[in-house]
């Protein structure tokens, strides 16, 4: 009984009319497409992207060289020396992270004690020059400060599960 | 003096035909990739120009642009024929085909024998480019087309020889004017089994899916077209792409009415209806034959090689064996729509 089922769904093309209105439904469906250089998906606060290094309000730089950062790196992209500065106070003189190296994996943030190494939100970045995958202090500074709004309100929304 | 003038006159008559077919051609693969996207919940092309509408000529230039690289080990004069090989005879096909009332190149008597004659030479463009190419996956995609072909066009004849025993002409546009009336007049209702034929054995003709057991990406990377580039690529594409159209043309012709209006002959809508050229009528039926060639595309999966064999030769001519002894018996006694 089955069989000759199956036969009359196959031989008057039941089945392959099913199918072809299944697909026609979704020819007239909303289309998922994002445009991407124009338009781009939502991205969560704990979006794990380029690096960038915070300072303070009053402009201190946060960073005291405990190197916690540099110990948990599971992919030994960062380099960090340090020496203390003319008051006293214990600074990175050269903190670099190479981009290849990096998982993106946002240890660095989580064992950092006052904050200062984050990753923002920036996914959108290049290089043109071997080289240029490693990033300096000063360049880690300047993200810093081109994006610590967001940086600030994106660490304000994640407070709570912290 | 004379001879040049109908030289040219016999030029200006291919360049009418075939400028407009090859936009047509151009114009449908945006088509196909705007169907098969919006069937993917995608946009498809969007970018260049307004819609994406200018997208075929960036591709057509980007492959007028590609260099044409000949394989070391081929057969370079049969690699570089069998292109024209293909697109030769698809579009020799297009001078019997009427468009209008009237409106046809060349209007022979034995319109569908020709029809069927040259879409069947098609396939030697294939199989040469697979020769030729001197590669496995060539050869491979070549043989499985020349099996495919052989068997899909015996079923493809047998359907359009429903269609002639119906007409009792084989000029294309005496076809047409059979069945001359509103859209259930049309050959498609009493020869529905063979319009049905008709149509999985010219998809499977033209090699699209789910029949392109020729290109069969996932298995042997593009078959016969695997070593081609550049405009020698683009000629095979043009081939492809005419005799698309060309089935749905043939399936306009002998099982649509052609060019006659759905509402041919009915008191109040025949006239308001026949006020739209033939032509266009026409092109709305080839057209909604591409539009089935995508919209199958986009929704079944390909054909394991036996399968295509097993319904090619046990489902399909069957059928139509079966079909046509029906059809011989009511002639005989007489009855049917077609008289």
């Amino acid at each position: 009984m089955r069989a000759v089922r199956d036969f009359i769904n196959s031989f008057f093309l039941v089945e392959l009319i099913r199918g072809l209105m299944l697909t026609g439904r979704y020819l007239f469906s909303r289309k998922f497409t994002i445009e991407y250089p124009e338009e781009s998906a939502p991205k969560s606060p704990r979006f794990r992207g380029l690096h960038a290094l915070r300072r303070y309000p009053n402009g201190e730089e946060r960073c005291i060289a405990c190197k916690l950062c540099e110990a948990v790196c599971p992919a030994l992209a960062i380099t960090i020396e340090s020496a203390p500065r003319e008051d006293g106070t214990r600074r990175t003189t050269r903190y670099e992270v190479d981009l290849f190296k990096c998982i993106y994996c946002g240890f660095c943030e989580e064992s950092c004690p006052v904050d200062s190494i984050v990753l923002t939100r920036v996914h959108e970045f290049y290089m043109e020059r071997r080289g240029e995958n490693i990033i300096t202090k000063p360049q880690l500074l300047a993200l810093g400060e081109k994006y610590e709004e967001q940086i600030a309100a994106d660490r304000a929304l994640d407070a709570p599960y912290r | 003096m004379a001879e040049i003038q109908e030289l040219l006159w016999i030029l200006a008559k291919i360049l009418v035909i075939v400028i407009p077919l090859f936009t047509a051609v151009a114009y449908m693969t945006y088509a196909e990739r705007k169907v098969v996207g919006w069937a993917h919940v995608r946009k498809g092309p969007n970018k260049i120009g307004i819609w994406g509408l200018l997208q075929p000529l960036a591709d057509a230039g980007k492959l007028v642009m590609k260099e044409i690289i000949i394989p070391s080990a081929a057969n370079k004069v049969m690699f570089l024929l069998a292109p024209v090989l293909s697109l030769a005879p698809a579009l020799a096909v297009w001078a019997v085909i009427p468009f209008d009332e009237g409106l046809v190149l060349a209007d022979i008597n034995v319109g569908l024998l020709y029809v069927l004659a040259m879409t069947s030479m098609g396939v030697y463009g294939v199989l040469v480019a697979g020769w030729s190419s001197n590669s496995k996956y060539a050869l491979l995609g070549a043989l499985r087309s020349a099996a495919q072909v052989v068997s899909y066009e015996i079923a493809m004849g047998f359907a359009l020889v429903g269609v002639l025993m119906a007409a009792g002409s084989l000029n294309l546009s005496d076809i047409v004017r059979a069945q001359e009336g509103p859209f259930w007049h049309w050959y498609w209702l009493p020869l529905l089994p063979l319009f049905m034929v008709y149509w999985i054995a010219g998809v499977a003709e033209t090699n699209r899916l789910p029949f392109d057991m020729v290109e069969g990406e996932s298995e042997i990377v593009a078959g016969f077209q695997v070593e081609y580039s550049g405009m020698s690529f683009a000629v095979f594409f043009l081939a492809e792409y005419t005799n698309m159209i060309l089935v749905g043309a043939i399936a306009a012709i002998a099982f649509l009415g052609g060019w006659y209006s759905p509402f041919h002959g009915i008191p109040v809508l025949g006239p308001i209806f026949d006020v739209v050229p033939g032509i266009v009528w026409f092109c709305l039926k080839v057209g909604f034959f591409q539009f089935c060639y995508f919209w199958i595309r986009a929704s079944f999966p390909r054909y394991r090689y036996d399968q295509i064999m097993r319904l090619g030769w046990k489902v399909l001519i069957p059928v139509t064996l079966v079909w046509l002894v029906v059809e011989s018996g009511l002639i005989l006694a007489g009855v049917g729509p077609w008289f």
